[in-house]
């Protein structure tokens, strides 16, 4: 089905009018992966949207919990596939939350970095396609061309570019390389500067703001209520991000502002992530600075591999221990606990609850986008027209990796 | 996190004992609600001057087959004025019906269609009960714990496990 469906044929004073379905997506470059939207239009004008989702869903939640709390990394990543550190690094905090242990302050430090990179990465992303959805393409060109940088860092950090499972229970997997500070405090530099040319390039180019402007408001009580958070929540003026509210690893350490905005339109939401984009340079830039020497992992080798690796020569026990963790992995204590992370798409939650065993009984991620992309359906939000709906969803800015779980 | 100072004592009256406040996990404090108490318990958490758990983050269905009441739901709560978190547990027989909290909070919606999906749980009064990640002819209940990882075997599902012959999710 993937013609205009007539449902209706109505004959008014100006003249007729036809309510029409329209099938969009679920392969359509402004769906931003496989969402398949149901329209149901009188002429242009929208009258319910309907998404259908579930094209990607992998049954995340289900492997999860016949893999042990190491091998479940690389399955996070795949949830918001822009911006893996984020997802590892929630999923961390509620492991290390019910083992009760923390990481090392210098891995602390660097997965704080990791993340807020990846919140550049992710947020360039949709800097970039939310104008070209409503017809500006240069924007993507450049904001792809400065994503590479960021692709390239997370590659020299972890060896991936895109699904770096850079976290351990406990840590991280391995130190920064050699030169990789000088290379994260050049590349602030230069980005510092970039940021200012998307703004130059967009917020005046009328054609740009006709399409975004006052387009998809949504008031700070409805996006409560809608469940918003991230970016989406603050362009409605409510201020509250979990970094500050309830930081958690160093983000007490460090001074960064939260973006809020007024009106909740399409365009607010856009120019937040823009905004927060020189925040996380701030936080990066003194995460550099601030960062100590020493461990990367906890020393117990129960749960975390060993760092030295000629002890694996060396050391029966270490042998032992590595090969336990390898083939068992660990055990946590029965509970549960819910973590709550800023990612860079809003609350990013991971329940996890266990039995005691090395599998967890349940872990239920709450994902962002999947929350946001509902405020799509919502009759209170200002859209009307067909091309609406495309900013609409470019500024809610879902990931369906992550909606689909 | 856990905010000790949280006047939870005063939401619990009324419930007359049928509520319970558990503090023993480590993140955030827990109320225990029968479901015929689950909306009238929200609505006042939700508007409770002192309170004020404006924020739904997240409903998650549990199974705890094969032990009985085999369901349970788990809302995770959060004060955007106080920055407080709470959990609200809501414990279900087989099979399981709960009454809706959208008329609480607007997004429950998608929640409560995702937790009908994966596990079966119905909820009363919610206007829109279908599933959301599977397809409409899917049979069974995915996240439900005897329901196998591979799936059943059909046609497009050679490697899948052979279906019982007795329908247990129906």
């Amino acid at each position: 089905m993937t013609e205009a469906t007539v449902i209706n044929e109505v004959t008014t004073d100006t003249g007729l009018s036809r309510e029409v379905l329209l099938n969009l997506g679920p392969q359509h470059p402004s769906t931003h992966g496989v969402l398949r939207l149901l329209l149901q239009m009188d002429g242009e004008i929208i009258e319910r949207v309907e998404p259908h989702i579930g094209l990607l869903h992998r049954g995340t939640e289900k492997l999860f919990e016949s893999f042990t709390y190491t091998q479940i990394f690389p399955l996070t990543d795949r949830l918001d596939y822009l911006c893996p550190p984020s997802n590892n690094l929630g999923y961390a905090l509620a492991v290390e939350g019910l083992l009760g242990i923390k990481a090392p302050e210098r891995a602390q430090y660097i997965r704080v970095i990791m993340a807020e990179l990846s919140r550049i990465s992710g947020h360039l992303l949709i800097t970039g396609a939310l104008p070209m959805d409503v017809g500006a393409m240069t924007s993507l060109l450049y904001t792809m061309r400065d994503r590479e940088m960021v692709m390239d860092l997370m590659e020299m950090i972890s060896g991936v570019r895109m699904h770096t499972s850079f976290c351990r229970v406990g840590g991280v997997r391995e130190d920064l390389p050699e030169g990789a500070e000088a290379r994260i405090l050049e590349f602030c530099d230069i980005f510092a500067a970039r940021i200012s040319d998307y703004e130059t390039l967009l917020e005046n180019n009328r054609i740009f703001l006709a399409r975004v402007e006052n387009i998809g408001n949504i008031t700070g009580e409805d996006a409560i209520a809608l469940g918003l958070s991230g970016p989406n929540l603050r362009a409605s003026g409510v201020d509250w991000d979990i970094r500050r509210d309830e930081p958690y690893e160093i983000y007490g350490q460090v001074e960064f502002d939260v973006i809020t905005r007024q009106d909740g339109d399409c365009y607010d939401r856009w120019k937040c992530r823009v905004d927060e984009m020189r925040e996380s340079l701030r936080i990066i830039r003194q995460c550099i600075g601030q960062m100590p020497k020493g461990d990367i992992l906890i020393d117990d080798p129960k749960i975390a591999f060993p760092v030295d690796k000629d002890l694996l020569a060396h050391s029966m026990e270490t042998h032992i221990h590595h090969f336990l963790l390898s083939a068992n992995g660990f055990k946590v204590p029965a509970g549960e606990f819910y973590s709550a992370t800023e990612a860079p798409k809003g609350e990013l939650g991971y329940y996890l609850i266990s039995d005691g065993s090395e599998k967890p009984f349940r872990l239920k991620v709450r994902a962002p986008s999947f929350v946001n992309l509902q405020a799509l359906t919502e009759r209170t939000t200002n859209i009307k027209y067909l091309a609406d709906v495309i900013a609409m969803l470019g500024s809610l800015d879902p990931v369906m990796g992550e909606v689909d779980k | 996190m856990v905010a000790d100072d949280m006047p939870l004592a005063a939401v619990l009256q009324p419930f007359d004992q049928r509520v319970s406040l558990d503090h023993s996990a480590a993140d955030m404090p827990c109320l225990l609600v029968p479901p015929a108490d689950l909306v009238a318990l929200c609505t006042q958490l939700r508007d409770d001057p002192a309170l004020r758990f404006d924020f739904l983050s997240d409903i998650c269905a549990v199974d705890i087959f094969p032990k009985t009441p085999r369901f349970m739901l788990v809302y995770h709560l959060f004060s955007v004025p106080h920055k407080w978190r709470l959990r609200v547990k809501c414990c279900l027989g087989d099979p399981a019906t709960a009454p809706t909290v959208i008329p609480v909070w607007t997004t429950a919606n998608w929640h409560e269609r995702e937790a009908y999906d994966m596990y079966g749980i119905h909820f009363d009064g919610h206007p829109d009960l279908r599933r959301i990640y599977m397809w409409d002819g899917f049979d069974g209940f995915p996240m439900r714990r005897d329901f196998p990882l591979r799936g059943y075997r059909d046609d497009y599902n050679p490697m899948g496990v052979e279906r019982p012959p007795e329908e247990g999710a129906g």
